[in-house]
């Protein structure tokens, strides 16, 4: 069978998003306004309400500050360049500027993950050592394991009364449970050989864990941790608006309320923009645990 | 009013070279002070012992009056009515609505630092949260929906928390808005099978609108349906067609005549003219714990109330409110809704300057009508003391004595005649008026 390996991808990818732009653009097209038909009085109600603006030559256009619809790929590129000339400007307690907003977002990630993995792979270590106490918790992990973090949020917040530890708390209760299930199961289905020659080499307890078993579940603990970052990624956001706290979910709620929607769709970008680089930094992590047998 | 003003800012606003010079004229003042008292002694004292006392020399003399009275304490007094606030750097709670007005324009226009504060407003998205900060103290005070404050003090939604409503912010300014395709509706009864929304249980909104469809013979729960949805999605959801209408806070109301999705069906004020809609909202806790704060809150909140209710100021007041960083709103919008001079969505441009108005004072039958109205609908049961609930939570007395100091009108008592849609409320009888209603949910 013959292959098509030749062709460069990027290339490929490029023709898809103009081919995406390009229709984007041409659906959301408005055509000119034409004061055909109707009444000065209709006119008039429309430019009071600001639907249409008045043109040079006592003619009318559009109000170009009015979205109807769906805006177009322009509008939204407009609107990230204003978001990011202001990237840094602190505006009030409620208006900070963009970059502000995705340092907010990663830290409450950071945060929330890697409590959450430190958590995780120790109780998972302990489980994976001890079979008896693996198979009496285990059905424990898995009741809380499917239940979404934000279920956990009313509860969360009437204990512990503060939003900003509760959307980090969020983010931990998304990422806890795949690594601890992964962990325990990684290290339980260890080489039995490698115990073994761990015994036979009379290292000590601390030697034992640092040396054999954790390298040895890491591949296993990585694809836990794995899970668990896209389950926690998935939950910063919508813990940023339910709670109102600042941060790019929060920026996707705020131009909602706006029904600003080019405004939307640049949060949009942004939370995609923060998932691929705290996904290429994870990567680049794993791949230094990660071993060929 | 002008008069107050002035001499509100001659005894907020210190002059800043006199701040420089604090501990050289702090010193002068007491002196001064002191120096008062003892000559008003010797005026008081008989004339033979008058002779004695001024030949004793002027710091023996000094001395000796203070021994009997506390000097420092008089001097600090005279120099500061006010007291020092305790906590200058407060977070206030809102949603960005328009009832809420005051509470925010006093951060841009510079009502808390005149009153020397340093207030920042923290906006949420939705009632549930406001109630939850407040509570857990995220904030240290709030813009409420004026229910709110009895219903968390009563415990109805929540634990039970001593609140204080110290001043209502708006009065009229809400509106049933309708799906544009419900245009050809006149009456509630036009509505039976209706979607409707309100911005949250414990709200004038919800008790608006129920008072309004029952009056019309239409049992709110039972022939329509009313959902609770943050406002800034009834105006997404309208659009949608997934809700026929609401009764909502401003500027939703305009924004979906400004969408082109809706249409002002009747503006709140023709169900009840000058019914109070949003106050201001302060724990009891915060109010004994700062005084001298809550004091230069409560100050800062009437004083912008006043300036907010005069026409003339609507549109600065507009365009102060409408940035990101408050309402976050065309100012197209907000300027119909505060100038009352806007598009009612039916083709028409309608004029009402009193479709909102900013009036500070919290009358107790306007809580004893809310309450009337929780108990109607099944939110409140058991007895409730009306009149002492209502004294409790909405501070009247304290927010004339406020008014009558910063030189604005004050009011003769606590209980005014409301009358809405025509019938008239007697705040002394509540428990009649409860029971006159034919449609309730009361079990």
């Amino acid at each position: 069978m013959k292959t098509h390996e030749n062709g460069s991808p990027w290339i490929i990818s490029v023709f898809i998003l103009v081919i995406f732009l390009g229709g984007w653009h041409l659906l959301t097209l408005r055509p000119s306004f034409h004061a055909n038909g109707k009444t000065d009085e209709q006119l008039q109600m429309m430019e009071f309400n600001g639907d249409i603006v008045r043109a040079g030559a006592g003619g009318y256009i559009w109000n170009p500050e009015k979205m109807n619809g769906v805006p177009g790929p322009l509008a939204v590129v407009e609107k990230a360049r204003t978001e990011l000339s202001e990237a840094f400007v602190i505006k009030g307690t409620n208006d900070h500027g963009i970059a502000y907003l995705v340092l907010y977002t990663v830290s409450r990630f950071a945060g929330g993950f890697l409590a959450a993995s430190v958590v995780a792979i120790i109780f998972g270590v302990l489980l994976g050592l001890n079979r008896v106490l693996f198979r009496a918790v285990n059905p424990f992990i898995q009741v809380l394991k499917p239940i979404s973090p934000l279920a956990w949020m009313p509860l969360l917040l009437y204990t512990v009364k503060d939003p900003k530890w509760t959307a980090v708390l969020v983010v931990f209760m998304a990422a806890v449970w795949p690594t601890l299930a992964t962990t325990a199961f990684g290290v339980s289905s260890l080489k039995k050989e490698y115990l073994h020659v761990a015994a036979i080499l009379q290292l000590s307890w601390f030697k034992r864990l640092y040396r054999v078993i954790l390298p040895g579940a890491a591949p296993t603990i990585v694809n836990g941790l794995r899970i668990a970052f896209g389950s926690a990624l998935v939950a910063v956001v919508p813990a940023e608006m339910l709670l109102g706290e600042l941060g790019v979910g929060y920026l996707s709620w705020i131009e909602w309320n706006n029904l600003d929607i080019a405004g939307v769709i640049f949060a949009i970008l942004v939370v995609g923009v923060v998932g691929v680089i705290l996904d290429s930094g994870f990567n680049k992590l794993a791949s230094l645990v990660t071993y060929q047998e | 009013m002008s008069e107050g003003e002035r001499a509100s800012k001659r005894t907020m606003t210190p002059n800043p070279k006199a701040v420089v010079q604090a501990a050289s004229s702090e010193k002068y003042f007491e002196c001064k002070v002191e120096q008062a008292v003892v000559s008003a002694v010797i005026q008081a004292a008989a004339p033979s012992r008058r002779r004695f006392l001024a030949s004793m020399g002027a710091a023996a003399l000094t001395a000796f009056v203070a021994e009997f009275l506390p000097l420092k304490e008089i001097a600090a007094f005279a120099a500061d009515p006010v007291g020092k606030p305790e906590k200058t750097d407060l977070s206030i709670g809102f949603i960005p609505i328009t009832c809420a007005t005051p509470i925010i324009m006093a951060e841009p226009l510079g009502f808390y630092s005149k009153h020397g504060l340093n207030a920042k407003v923290k906006r949420a998205a939705g009632w549930a949260m406001v109630r939850d900060w407040s509570i857990n103290k995220d904030v240290d005070a709030a813009h409420m929906l004026s229910p709110m404050p009895l219903a968390i003090t009563l415990g109805v939604g929540s634990v039970p928390v001593p609140f204080y409503m110290p001043a209502v912010e708006n009065i009229n300014g809400q509106a049933i808005t309708l799906h544009n395709k419900h245009k050809g509706v006149k009456t509630a009864a036009d509505m039976k099978g209706f979607r409707f929304c309100v911005p949250f249980d414990y709200s004038m909104h919800n008790y608006l609108l129920r008072y309004f469809l029952a009056e019309g013979g239409v049992h709110p729960d039972k022939d329509v349906q009313i959902r609770v949805v943050p406002p800034p999605e009834m105006v997404a959801n309208l659009k949608a067609g997934n809700v026929d209408g609401y009764l909502a806070p401003d500027p939703f109301n305009q924004r979906a005549v400004y969408e082109n999705a809706g249409f002002i069906f009747k503006l709140s004020k023709e169900i009840w003219d000058k019914h109070p809609c949003c106050g201001f909202a302060i724990s009891k806790d915060f109010a004994t714990q700062y005084p001298n704060t809550f004091l230069a809150l409560f100050r800062s909140i009437v004083d912008a109330t006043h300036y907010a209710s005069n026409p003339a100021h609507r549109k600065e007041i507009a365009e102060a409110i409408a940035p990101t960083n408050y309402l976050n709103q065309p100012v197209a919008v907000l300027e119909q809704v505060l100038t009352g001079t806007y598009a009612d969505g039916l083709g028409a441009i309608k004029t009402d300057p009193s479709r909102i108005d900013f009036d500070p004072f919290p009358w107790h039958s306007m809580a004893i009508w809310i309450m009337t109205q929780m108990k109607r609908w099944g939110h409140l049961r058991g007895e409730v003391n009306y009149s002492a609930v209502a004294e409790q939570v909405y501070r009247a007395a304290d927010c004339d004595r406020i008014a009558k100091e910063l030189g604005y009108p004050t009011h003769q008592g606590v209980m005014a005649k409301h009358t809405i849609m025509g019938r008239e409320f007697d705040a002394t009888q509540p428990d009649a008026y409860v029971r006159s209603f034919k449609i309730h949910s009361m079990t």
